[in-house]
């Protein structure tokens, strides 16, 4: 039973070789290897004798965490990729490395991802998710204050945001290479993952609820509540960048058009459960401009983080109410 | 079960068993490169990389039954590429009508898929015939020589050293949820929510990291005792031997051979 799912990720967002152009690949590996190489130089700083076997353990804890399961419906079952966890648990520098050398071993070893294109993937996996989940969270924990449930939201918003902002860069990356039209291949990577993300998520919370429960010290933040914002802001940069980038990735409109004649991809978006904004495109603007495609992009994304930054508000509010009513009473 | 059974290393007396771990990173990262830069179509240039393939994995005694078993572990990813069928301009060769859409499967489309798929196919064939034939210890001093960065190097290594620690421990962990779990029988309802399982598999991975860092710590004090400085200090590795380069230069020739043969020729 368990070595169907021993190691190897269970996670359908491993690109292999042959799915990207050999462009789009050298491009990943220079964009991957300038942040990792900014991460070696920033925890080099840190790093002590001691933490070169602390960040290797923890790359083997990702690995092990990733064979963690539980039972959603049927068969189906939630599954954690790490990225998130370890972002929150590391900080954002440690947490890169830590994934690279996930994601390369899983390449190397497993086969489960590519070579020539391991570049995108530790892009998408080890870079793009760990930066976002830490933006999202210090954003969340920073408006949350000292109190206990910044923790919780910030890690599922965090978590879940870091896998499906993620699996759009894979799905930019595809469409780039022309392997996949992007108005098939982003919603079906962004929705599968928002499900997907959902299991990550919920695994976040619970493991930070065990260790704000056993070992809180780990929990704390050394950065003051501003840096929170900034690391916020490149969170936030980051999932726009990745729907700046949407629209320009189809690499041959007309085949995009062709789809949307073939399939009736237009009809087929509008009924889709994942779609925010009908078609990517806003009413009002010329349908079909890239700039339509683009705004409607930033809309998207602007979104989802609104979505969070919302949660964490009510939150807020409802806290200070009972706090007051409390204090009333 | 043991988690060292899925290490990917298998022990055999072959040539690419004995060719050096340089060389052989290097051509594979070649043939890779080679496979991906192959236009689709050419289905000569893909036969004679199958072909090469095909040798290497004869060579090796891996057998090829393991390596053909190995390498279908990228054809899932396959589905990502099923839309490029019926986007891509050219002949609609079959069309259909689904509900009111039409669905129509081009040649240029047909070529393009099998293409992704072929190219997918080979060069996961030659990183399981690299990974099967070469200890991880030799890939990881390889990549060293290759001048990857040091600190990097040395953290994969540690997390290829006690990967399989931690996944014991894992397994422990998930015997132990077993234990103390019912088993439903169909149509019946579990005990617990959904949120409630995620909660104690969120657990099991918390304790898992405090165990993980625990275990760093001992780690880490065990490595001071032995002398450790920040620095591994790992035995002098072999040069470089002749008969390396030669092989290294034949695969080589053969490769680039293929592609102008493919471009200009055929």
């Amino acid at each position: 039973m368990l070595a169907s799912n021993v190691l190897p990720s269970p996670l359908p967002m491993h690109i292999p070789d042959g799915f990207l152009s050999v462009a789009m690949a050298l491009i990943c590996w220079v964009l991957a290897g300038g942040v990792v190489g900014v991460s070696l130089w920033r925890s080099g700083k840190t790093l002590g004798g001691r933490q070169v076997p602390l960040m290797g353990v923890l790359a083997a804890f990702i690995f092990a965490a990733q064979m963690l399961n539980f039972t959603v419906v049927g068969g189906t079952s939630g599954h954690l990729i790490g990225g998130a966890l370890a972002a929150i648990l590391l900080g954002p520098w440690a947490a890169i490395l830590t994934m690279t050398t996930v994601v390369s071993i899983q390449a190397l070893i497993f086969q489960d991802g590519g070579l020539l294109v391991m570049g995108a993937n530790i892009l998408n996996m080890a870079v793009i998710a760990p930066l976002v989940a830490y933006g999202v969270y210090r954003g969340i924990l920073a408006l949350a204050g000292e109190r206990r449930w910044g923790l919780f939201v910030g890690g599922f918003a965090g978590a879940w945001l870091s896998v499906v902002v993620s699996a759009a860069a894979t799905a930019v990356q595809l469409a780039f290479s022309g392997t996949s039209p992007l108005g098939v291949a982003l919603p079906a990577m962004t929705g599968v993952h928002a499900l997907i993300g959902i299991g990550e998520g919920l695994i976040t919370v619970g493991a930070l609820a065990f260790i704000a429960a056993a070992r809180r010290d780990l929990l704390q933040q050394k950065g003051k509540p501003v840096q929170g914002f900034v690391w916020a802001a490149i969170g936030l940069a980051i999932a726009l960048i990745v729907t700046l980038f949407a629209p320009l990735a189809s690499e041959h409109p007309d085949g995009l058009e062709r789809v949307a004649e073939n399939l009736g991809f237009i009809d087929r978006a509008q009924d889709s459960p994942y779609e925010i904004i009908p078609d990517y495109v806003l009413p009002g603007i010329a349908e079909g401009s890239p700039m339509a495609t683009i705004l409607a992009g930033i809309v998207g994304a602007l979104i989802v983080a609104a979505i969070g930054f919302g949660i964490a508000f009510v939150v807020a509010r409802l806290r200070s109410r009972t706090v007051l009513q409390e204090s009333r009473e | 079960m043991h988690i060292d059974a899925l290490d990917a290393y298998r022990l055999r007396h072959s040539i690419i068993h004995r060719l050096d771990a340089r060389v052989k990173l290097v051509l594979t990262a070649l043939y890779i490169l080679a496979v991906a830069l192959t236009p689709e179509g050419m289905w000569l240039a893909y036969a004679a990389l199958a072909i090469l393939a095909l040798i290497a994995a004869v060579v090796s005694r891996l057998g090829l039954g393991f390596v053909y078993k190995r390498s279908v572990v990228a054809l899932p990813f396959a589905l990502a590429a099923v839309t490029v069928m019926f986007s891509t301009t050219g002949q609609p060769l079959l069309t259909a009508r689904v509900f009111h859409w039409d669905f129509a499967i081009t040649d240029t489309g047909l070529i393009r898929f099998f293409g992704i798929v072929a190219k997918s196919w080979l060069s996961v064939q030659m990183a399981v015939i690299l990974t099967a034939s070469t200890p991880f210890p030799a890939l990881l001093w390889a990549m060293r020589s290759l001048r990857v960065p040091k600190v990097l190097v040395t953290i994969v290594g540690f997390a290829y050293r006690y990967m399989f620690v931690i996944a014991d421990e894992v397994l422990r962990m998930l015997r132990a949820r077993a234990a103390r779990s019912g088993v439903r029988e169909p149509g019946r309802r579990g005990g617990g929510s959904i949120l409630w399982r995620a909660r104690v598999t969120g657990g099991i991975a918390g304790n898992l990291f405090l165990r993980s860092i625990a275990r760093s710590e001992r780690i880490y004090d065990a490595m001071v005792a032995r002398g450790y400085d920040g620095d591994v200090r790992t035995l002098r590795p072999p040069s470089i031997q002749l008969g390396d380069i030669g092989i290294g230069l034949a695969f080589g020739v053969l490769v680039i051979g293929i592609q102008i043969l493919a471009r200009w020729t055929w």
